[in-house]
């Protein structure tokens, strides 16, 4: 009886009092508003790079523009996107007056595209060659071939990646409270600086983790399975 | 016509062919054979594009091919591993390319489409995506495909080997169908019977040279040895 009512106790000082789980539904909102655009401009970016570094390997064209993509990539991947973060508001965006949220949208943007690029090159690659020789014969170019042959062969293979992609930006954003963006962790933290109570706050953020992680893997599933039924 | 000119192959330093010199008329029907490895299907690709020439040059009517615009309208090719669209059914495979080119209307490469279909008994299949079919079903759309556009030429790069004996017999057949098409047409293949009853001529090549450029019953009583013993392997 004395750990049930100690349990209540402390649920209502993280959730009830004061209203604090609007901090938490502000944290998820935000959360998810960046996620799902840092995803949308990962995926235009990504496909931009990805198809810049294959038509310059194929074709020996735009040397330039590829080796910048690849200079690009390179950077992204091998610098932490806490520091990325960092770098984006403290330094590009110092003196301008932008939303913080719109900061973190494009920091996780930037960089979750480096990694799309790759997992679309990866999945052009996994695309038999014969086929593109076969579209060459018949005279289609490099675009009418990824747009009609390649890509969405290639999706198949890269939805199960594109979706553990989108996953791991979901997790990615729990860095945005170091800026000031109140996101899932940050909520938590804010919350248990009231309380004095890490446990809680911390455990309630992490089942909203998994419930979205979960659910999103269940629908990419499904999404999955369709495809290839198709 | 095809004009090949002191042409030269090779990957690095490897050299596959070396100073090859061919003249190929309008609608001949000729099959190059030659051990496995000889660059027999480098030389159908370098024909094709698909291959740079490392020296030499290709004519076709007299124009180099690398200034060719427009290549699919003078070579089409057929694979041996078929390469149709996996992702697109047999109508869209025929055309895809036909259409998204503009050389005829949607409503016209239907219209051609299932005429050719028909030709070959497949109309029946028009629907179906290429892992449906079996593979002699597979090249015969392939060749119909790349009959779709009219090419002068067409190139097989073995064709039937990776067919069993009963699939082999039914490209064979449409293959043979073409030769009433006024196309050139050039063979890489190992079907020895079939090409003595397709080809008007043989090209032979090893050890990275034409060895042997006759008709069939010179090619088949020369006294090349090499030719002499690579003939009796394969039969």
């Amino acid at each position: 009886m004395n750990i049930l009512s100690t349990i209540y106790e402390n649920l209502y000082y993280t959730l009830i009092y004061e209203n604090r789980y609007m901090y938490f539904l502000k944290g998820l909102l935000n959360t998810l508003i960046m996620a799902f655009f840092a995803c949308i401009i990962g995926i235009i970016l990504g496909i931009i790079l990805a198809i810049i570094t294959d038509y310059s390997e194929k074709t020996k064209k735009l040397p330039f523009l590829s080796f910048i993509a690849k200079v690009y990539i390179g950077l992204i991947r091998g610098t932490p996107s806490l520091l990325q973060l960092m770098i984006i508001y403290y330094i590009m965006f110092r003196s301008v007056n932008i939303n913080i949220i719109v900061v973190g949208i494009i920091s996780f943007g930037l960089n979750s595209a480096a990694y799309v690029s790759q997992i679309i090159k990866s999945g052009i690659i996994s695309v038999s060659f014969g086929q593109e020789e076969a579209a060459k014969m018949l005279g289609l170019n490099y675009v009418q071939t990824m747009r009609y042959i390649i890509m969405p062969q290639a999706m198949r293979n890269i939805m199960p990646a594109l979706g553990n992609e989108f996953i791991t930006l979901l997790k990615e954003t729990s860095v945005a409270g170091y800026i000031g963006i109140i996101e899932l962790t940050k909520a938590s933290d804010i919350i248990a600086s009231r309380t004095y109570d890490y446990f809680f706050p911390l455990f309630i953020v992490a089942i909203i983790y998994l419930i979205l992680t979960i659910g999103l893997s269940k629908i990419l599933n499904i999404f999955e399975r369709k495809l290839t039924n198709d | 016509m095809i004009e090949i000119k002191d042409l030269c192959k090779s990957y690095g330093d490897k050299e596959i062919l070396s100073n090859i010199n061919l003249t190929i008329s309008d609608n001949e029907i000729v099959a190059i054979i030659g051990k496995s490895g000889c660059g027999k299907s480098t030389l159908l690709r370098c024909i094709s594009r698909l291959e740079n020439i490392t020296k030499g040059s290709i004519y076709i009517d007299n124009e180099d091919i690398n200034n060719i615009k427009d290549y699919y309208k003078k070579v089409g090719m057929v694979f041996q591993s078929f390469n149709l669209f996996e992702n697109l059914n047999v109508l869209d495979n025929l055309i895809l390319a036909p259409v998204k080119l503009k050389l005829m209307t949607k409503d016209e490469a239907i219209k051609k489409a299932k005429k050719y279909l028909k030709d070959i008994n497949l109309l029946n299949k028009i629907n179906e995506y290429p892992k449906k079919l079996s593979g002699g079903e597979k090249q015969r759309v392939a060749i119909i495909r790349a009959l779709m556009e009219n090419p002068k030429i067409i190139l097989f790069d073995e064709p039937t080997s990776s067919l069993d004996p009963q699939m082999t017999q039914e490209v064979l057949e449409l293959m043979k169908k073409l030769s009433n098409l006024n196309i050139t047409i050039i063979v890489v293949s190992h079907e020895i019977n079939f090409i003595k009853e397709f080809a008007q001529r043989i090209i032979y090549i090893d050890n990275k040279k034409v060895v042997s450029d006759a008709n069939v019953i010179d090619t088949f009583n020369s006294h090349n040895e090499s030719l002499k013993e690579f003939l009796k392997d394969i039969k």
